[in-house]
Parts: C-alpha cells; sequence; structure tokens
C-alpha cells in the first residue's frame, strides 16, 4: 500500500526544475496545442486556396516562437535532469523519430507554402502541415499516457517493448490529445478571424468539443483511478483529481461558449483544459519522471528525480537565468502576439502568392 | 555495421547538413539589418528593394536551418545517451540556454520582421531583425561553448560517477575556454565569408546580365554594384579574419589536442622546424612518398612550437603517461578520470584517420583562400564604374564565391570533429562509450534513412526557391507604411 510508504525528501533544486520543466512543457502544449490543431484544420475549414491561407496566416508569424517551448523544455530536461534526458529519449527512439519528422515538414511546409504559386506545390505542403501536426500531437499523447503509466526499465534504461506502449489507455491518450488540439486549434481560429473562417470554425470546435469532452473525461478517470498520483514521493492524488475534473468541466464550458460565440472565453477554456490535463499528468510523474519504480530497490538505485537531477551548481546556475530570462521571453513573447492581434479574414490575403518578404 | 558508426555517421550527416544553412543565417541576417538601417537611415527605394531581395533568400535558408536544428537539439539523448549523461551537467546547461536566450529571441523577432512591415513603425521593426541577427549570434556563442568544451574539457571535475561543472567558476572557464574565445570568432567570420560571397555572387551574375541585356527596372545597375561590392569587401575583411582566427586556433589546437595537429599534418615522426606540406601523393606516413609540396618550417609556425610533436610519440607518450596536452598538462577532469579510462579501454589508440584529418584541413583553407581571391577579383572586375562581361568564367566565379567558403566551413568541422576522434569528450570519454545502449543498429540505420531522404528532397525544393528568386532578381517595392484598415491586405502571407 502506498500510504504506508514513507516519503523520499526531494532536494529543493531538483522539485523546482521538475516545477520548470512541467512549465515549459505546459506553454508548449498550450501555444503549439492550438498551432498543431490550426494545421490539422486546414482541409476542414479551408475549401479554397484562399480559405486555406487565412487558416495558416492566423499562426504565420507566432508559430515558431511556439515550438521553441518544446525545444526549450528538452534543453532544460538536459541540463537540469541528464539522466531524464538520455533515457527518455534513447528509449522512445522510434516514436521521437515521428515528432521529429513531423516538425520537419510542418515548418518547411508554413515558410515555403507561399513561395511558389503552383497548387500542386502548395497541395503538398499543405498536407506536409497536416501530417507534420497530426503526428507530433498523436504521438504527444501516447508518449504521456506512458509515462502516466509509468516506463518500465531496469533502473538506468528504458527495457519496455516498442508495441506495448500502444495498450488502451495509451491509444485513447494519443486519440484524446489530436481531438482536444483540433478544439483547441478551432477556438483559435474563431479569435483570431472573421466572415466565413470565424463561422466555420465556430460551427467545427461547437460540435467536436462534445467529443473532446467526452475522452477527456474517460482520460480523466482512468488516470485518477488506475493511476493515481500518489507514491513515496508524495500524495497528489487529490490535486490531479482536482486538475483532472477542471479539464472536464473547462472544455465542457469551452464547447458551450464556442457555441454562443463567445471566443475569447471559448479559447480560455479550451487552453485550461489543456493546461489543467498536463499538470495532472504531471502532478503523477513527479518524483518518477514517468519511469516505473521498483519500489524493492533504494530510491539512490532507480531512475527518478534524485539519481537523474544534475549538481545544485548546475542547477543554480540554469535557476538564475530562468528567473532573468523566462519574464523576458513571456514579456516579447506576449508583446508578438499583441501586434498581430488583429482578426484576420479572406479580405486580407494578397493577391499574388508570392509576395516579396 | 554497429550501431556507434551508424550513430557517428547519423551526426556527420545531420550536422553538416545543418551547418550549410547555419552560416548563411548568422552572416545574412545582419547583413539584411544593415541594408535595412540604410533604407531607414537615406529612405530610398534601392536599399528597401535590396532589403526585400536578400531578406527573402535570408528566410528561404532560415526555414531549413530552422527544422534541421531541432534534430540536433534531441540527437544526444537518441544516438547519444551515456554522452548525454555522462556530460550533462556541464554539457546540457549550454544548451539549454541557447533555447532559452537565442531561440525564442531568433524565432519570435524573426516573426515579427516578416510579417511586421505594415504593422511596426519602421525604427520598432529595424530592431526585429537586429534582434533576430543578435539571437543567431548568441546561438553561436552557446554551441560553440559546449563543443569547445568537447575539445578542451576545462570547468570540470569527476564526481559522483560523472562530469560536473567545478562550481560557479567552472562554468565561467567553460565559458571562457581558450578554445572557444579563438573558435567563436573563426565560425562567425567564416560565416561572413559566405554571407559576403552569396550577395556579392549573386549580384555580380545579374550585373553581367544586365551588361547582356540591359535592365530590367531603372536602378537595378546601381542596387547590383552596392551589394557586389558590399559583398565582396565584406567576403574579403572576413577571409583576413578567418586566417588570423584560423592561426590562432591551430595554435590553441596543437596545446590542448597535439595528436590532432600531427595528423592535419599526417606528422608521423617529430620535428623540428617541420615543414607544411601543400599535397602529397603516395601513403601519408611517409613511406611512399610519390610527390610532395613542403613549405619549410611553416607547420612550426602554425603550430606555435619550434618542434611539433609526432603521432608516433604521441602514441607512445599515451600509452605511458595517459592523456596529455602539447605543455604534458591535463585538465581537471582528463587528470581525475585518468584511472577510470585505463581500467575502462585498455589499449585505445588515440590515434585519428590520418588522411581525414590531413585532406579536410587542405581543403578547408585551399577552398576559402580561392573564394577570397575570387573577392579580390570580383572587386578588380567591379572597380569604378566597370560592368563584368558575361562569360562562363564569371558565372563560374560567382556561383564559386559562396560555395567555396561554405565548403570550406564543412571541412573545417569534419576536420575538427574527426580530428578529435577516438575522444567524444578529448581526453576522457572514447566516443564508442557515447552511444545509446538501447537504440538498435536497425533502429539507427533505419532513422539515417528517413533524415537522408526526407534532407534530400527539402535540399532540392529549397535550392530550387532559391535560385528562382535569386534569377527574379530586385524585386519592385510599394511604399512601406502603418497600416490602419483593418480589411486590407496584408504585405506578406503564407
Amino acid at each position: 500500500m502506498n500510504i504506508l510508504l514513507e516519503t523520499v525528501s526531494v532536494p529543493t533544486l531538483p522539485m523546482v526544475w521538475f516545477l520548470l520543466v512541467a512549465v515549459l512543457w505546459l506553454g508548449f502544449f498550450f501555444l503549439e496545442g492550438f498551432d498543431f490543431g490550426v494545421a490539422m484544420l486546414i482541409p476542414v475549414l479551408g475549401k479554397n486556396d484562399r480559405d486555406r491561407r487565412v487558416v495558416v496566416n492566423t499562426i504565420g508569424p507566432v508559430w515558431d516562437g511556439n515550438e521553441v517551448w518544446l525545444l526549450t523544455a528538452g534543453g532544460a530536461m538536459f541540463a537540469a535532469f541528464p539522466g531524464w534526458y538520455a533515457s527518455l529519449f534513447s528509449g522512445l527512439y522510434l516514436p521521437l523519430l515521428l515528432v521529429l519528422v513531423g516538425l520537419i515538414l510542418r515548418g518547411v511546409a508554413f515558410e515555403y507554402r507561399s513561395k511558389h504559386p503552383g497548387t500542386r506545390f502548395r497541395a503538398m505542403l499543405d498536407w506536409f502541415a497536416i501530417v507534420g501536426s497530426f503526428l507530433p500531437s498523436l504521438v504527444f499523447g501516447v508518449g504521456f499516457a506512458n509515462f502516466v503509466i509509468g516506463l518500465a526499465n531496469d533502473g538506468l534504461l528504458w527495457n519496455g517493448s516498442f508495441w506495448g506502449l500502444f495498450g488502451p489507455f495509451a491509444l485513447l491518450g494519443g486519440v484524446m490529445l489530436v481531438v482536444l488540439f483540433l478544439v483547441h486549434g478551432s477556438a483559435f481560429i474563431a479569435l483570431k478571424t472573421k466572415g466565413h473562417i470565424h463561422e466555420r470554425a465556430e460551427a467545427f470546435g461547437g460540435r467536436v468539443g462534445f467529443g473532446a469532452a467526452v475522452l477527456v473525461a474517460l482520460y480523466v478517470i482512468s488516470q485518477n483511478v488506475f493511476y493515481p498520483a500518489t507514491s513515496e514521493f508524495g500524495d497528489f492524488s487529490l490535486a490531479a483529481w482536482a486538475a483532472g475534473i477542471v479539464a472536464i468541466l473547462a472544455i465542457v464550458g469551452a464547447t458551450l461558449m464556442i457555441r454562443k460565440g463567445r471566443d475569447g472565453w471559448g479559447f480560455i477554456l479550451t487552453g485550461t483544459t489543456v493546461l489543467t490535463l498536463f499538470i495532472g499528468m504531471f502532478l503523477r510523474m513527479y518524483g518518477n519522471l514517468g519511469f516505473a519504480q521498483d519500489e524493492s530497490r533504494p530510491v539512490e538505485e532507480r531512475l527518478n528525480i534524485i539519481t537523474a537531477a544534475s549538481s545544485d551548481t548546475t542547477l543554480t546556475i540554469m535557476t538564475w537565468a530562468a528567473v532573468i530570462f523566462v519574464p523576458i521571453v513571456l514579456a516579447y513573447q506576449s508583446w508578438s502576439y499583441w501586434v498581430f492581434s488583429r482578426r484576420i479574414s479572406t479580405k486580407n490575403i494578397p493577391e499574388e502568392v508570392s509576395a516579396v518578404a | 555495421m554497429d550501431a556507434v558508426t551508424l550513430a557517428r555517421w547519423q551526426f556527420g550527416i545531420t550536422t553538416v547538413y545543418h551547418f550549410l544553412f547555419v552560416p548563411i543565417t548568422i552572416a545574412m541576417s545582419m547583413l539584411v539589418a544593415v541594408l535595412q538601417t540604410m533604407w531607414v537611415r537615406t529612405g530610398k527605394d534601392a536599399y528597401l528593394r535590396l532589403t526585400k531581395f536578400f531578406g527573402k533568400l535570408f528566410l528561404i535558408n532560415f526555414a531549413l536551418g530552422v527544422v534541421t536544428g531541432i534534430v540536433q537539439e534531441f540527437q544526444f539523448g537518441m544516438n547519444w545517451s551515456e554522452y548525454s549523461r555522462f556530460v550533462g551537467d556541464v554539457f546540457g546547461a549550454p544548451l539549454a540556454l541557447e533555447a532559452l536566450l537565442a531561440f525564442f529571441l531568433e524565432s519570435t523577432f524573426i516573426g515579427l520582421w516578416i510579417f511586421g512591415w505594415d504593422k511596426l513603425p519602421k525604427k520598432l521593426h529595424l530592431l526585429a531583425i537586429y534582434m533576430a541577427a543578435i539571437g543567431t549570434m548568441v546561438s553561436a556563442i552557446f554551441i560553440l561553448a559546449a563543443n569547445s568544451w568537447m575539445q578542451n574539457p576545462v570547468g570540470t571535475v569527476f564526481n559522483n560517477g560523472r562530469a560536473e561543472l567545478d562550481g560557479v567558476a567552472g562554468f565561467l572557464e567553460v565559458l571562457t575556454n581558450p578554445v572557444f574565445l579563438v573558435t567563436f570568432p573563426h565560425v562567425i567570420a567564416s560565416s561572413y565569408m559566405v554571407a559576403g560571397g552569396l550577395m556579392a555572387g549573386i549580384a555580380g551574375w545579374h550585373l553581367a546580365k544586365i551588361r547582356r541585356d540591359g535592365e530590367q527596372r531603372p536602378g537595378d545597375t546601381g542596387g547590383y554594384r552596392s551589394a557586389v561590392r558590399l559583398g565582396a569587401w565584406v567576403m574579403l575583411a572576413a577571409s583576413v579574419v578567418t586566417v588570423i582566427t584560423g592561426d590562432l586556433q591551430s595554435k590553441a589546437m596543437t596545446q590542448v589536442q597535439p595528436m590532432k595537429m600531427a595528423a592535419a599534418e599526417a606528422l608521423f615522426d617529430t620535428e623540428r622546424n617541420a615543414p607544411f606540406s601543400i599535397l602529397t601523393i603516395g601513403n601519408l606516413d611517409g613511406t611512399e612518398e610519390v610527390f610532395a609540396i613542403k613549405v619549410p618550417g611553416l607547420l612550426s609556425i602554425l603550430s606555435g612550437h619550434e618542434e611539433v610533436k609526432g603521432i608516433n610519440d604521441l602514441r607512445e607518450e599515451y600509452e605511458t603517461q595517459g592523456f596529455r596536452q602539447f605543455d604534458g598538462s591535463q585538465t581537471s577532469i582528463q587528470a581525475q578520470y585518468a584511472d577510470e579510462l585505463a581500467a575502462n579501454y585498455p589499449g585505445l589508440d588515440p590515434m585519428p584517420i590520418v588522411p581525414v584529418s590531413y585532406w579536410t584541413f587542405r581543403l578547408m583553407i585551399g577552398l576559402g583562400m580561392i573564394g577570397a581571391a575570387i573577392a579580390l577579383f570580383t572587386l578588380w572586375m567591379t572597380r569604378k564604374d566597370q560592368l563584368p562581361a558575361p562569360s562562363r568564367l564569371w558565372t563560374w566565379a560567382m556561383f564559386a564565391m559562396p560555395l567555396l567558403p561554405l565548403f570550406a566551413i564543412s571541412f573545417g568541422w569534419i576536420f575538427t570533429e574527426m580530428g578529435r576522434q577516438p575522444w567524444i569528450v578529448a581526453g576522457v570519454m572514447p566516443t564508442a562509450a557515447g552511444v545509446s545502449p538501447t537504440a538498435s543498429p536497425a533502429e539507427v540505420l533505419f532513422s539515417m534513412i528517413v533524415y537522408t531522404l526526407i534532407y534530400g528532397g527539402l535540399a532540392v525544393i529549397e535550392v530550387w526557391l532559391f535560385l528562382k528568386y535569386a534569377k527574379a532578381g530586385l524585386p519592385d517595392v510599394a511604399p512601406v507604411e502603418l497600416q490602419t484598415d483593418p480589411d486590407a491586405p496584408m504585405t506578406f502571407a503564407y
């Protein structure tokens, strides 16, 4: 029984850095979540090239900055928890390859789609964007579900099987995240556009939102029933339940708001769903970093927040860097959203395809 | 092939490919910022046309730099997990700082610059491209500090079974590593050679075309002339800095990695007043030298030491004393880890592949020098009000001007990384020890094929788009003003 276990005391700096890594992942999923959704919605909302350009241009100036949250999360894991970075990235080799392939394709798609007028060229790049957004969404959904379950390991390295990563809960996680990002993306498009694209986005979000709500509810309940956030590192099961319930309420609320045409609230609530959903997962991952803990062995001989962490020196230096630079980054990134805050419509799309830089 | 060899090939392929886009990103962003500054200052359309023209080419290149860079960030964990685990405490910090300080800056401000022409006041919009350009430099600082640490692991102690920073002072040592201090200006200067050459090459090609066909639009001649002169002068000045810093680098390298310098010259036996061979035909170990051109004493000058240690002597030194720098010293971790290293990797041959080191070193220098000569030739051909005559030679020269230094950089990296072998961290960790135990050779091979196919396909699209826009020439420009009509078309849209 977990309740009888003695609580392991985690040193402050690794605790802070687990929190920071979680914040970076949350930022990534909040921001790139709607990017992924927007790109997957290209064929759904865009009946012709002009429509599709409206969809793509809602994220045009900001998608790259959003993606950097992932690179920073990866870098922060490398610097703060080399053991986590090393075992996770080498273990989940093929899934990560799929993510990288997706990210390469979608990045090129945005930058190059308006550099040539050929319809086949543009259709190909749109598929790059769609597939390149679908793959990472699916893999991250499956991946984080596996972190919730706890990755098999020998105390240092992953030793599970590739096909073992696709259990029912993991598949639910993959499908759930894809659908949630679609709704999050449609809420963003509704907020950022006017005219018929705006109406289509609202119609989509108002319909599919309920599907997302069912999937989120299923996921949250399975997670908290089968994989409660309690371990020798602490009992967070109530907090995880609370976060999960907020996620469910938020996605239901978001759908209702989108149906009423309250775009701002719709987007804030889909965003809240993404954030609270992942807060629930990180609460479960606290201490174990998403790796199964063989509790018959002492904490020091397993892969976890204590053994994977960097030295206090490195963590202290990194903490200072984070304290100074994260607010600065947030400030200028927010400012860039403000600069491009105006809603766009088909009227804003220039006639010629390859306007000069 | 085993997992180590495959992982090395994969790192080589993806990194050399990635670095084809990096020099242009670093230096072209700043040159575009300079052109835009001239426009903001003078208000002349000529500078705006140049800004937009080279800005577009810069962006086509930048896109591939970004997407291939993502692979780099994750590759350490995927293919080199034991390296990452062993060095993460030291090596991870610069990578995280690069993302936090540089990538956010680059990506956010590039977005503001691309889409912000009619949304930001002129000076603020100009600031955006400067911020992006600064971001690329900051990125170079951290990644080169990390790489220099692999060549010369300073500021580090062996603790808890891994490499750890030797306190905050250790971190400062990593950022003031003598190898880093000379590598940074060398990489930046050589990047300016490429970007300067690119600007001059494209403009020079257009000038010859104008002489044959006349101007497409009024003002073209003046625009291309400014670009060819600016680009060629930048390239020439950058060449001088590249040579000076390269010389400092070879001295630093001789000190911290004497074996790399010996392999660069294929010098097997220690020599006083060692010569430098321009080229050798025959066996590089001197047993079957058929033909060689040698400059007496030059190697001794390059290395900064009259007596240059040869491969055989260095190998013997390694076998008896362990890894040593030129003056016999060791960094803290090299000394502390020595016993462990000797016990775990007995019989390690400390010699890199000599022909690779020898030839890449010469190709780097040779191609860079020819590139600089072309820049000089270009300045001469475009002196006063001269227009170059269209000829096959001129076209070749204009294409070669950016490509030669670009390839020189690739060879420089292959030299410095292959010359580091058999070490992944010089004198501490053998490369073979760094590879991921859980990534099977089949997985690494599969991902390598996937990357190669995607990269190959993207290269075709990139080069095609690049040439298309380079040939199209200086664009027409509309007056730039802040847009207040919410229904007006955007000045730029994807």
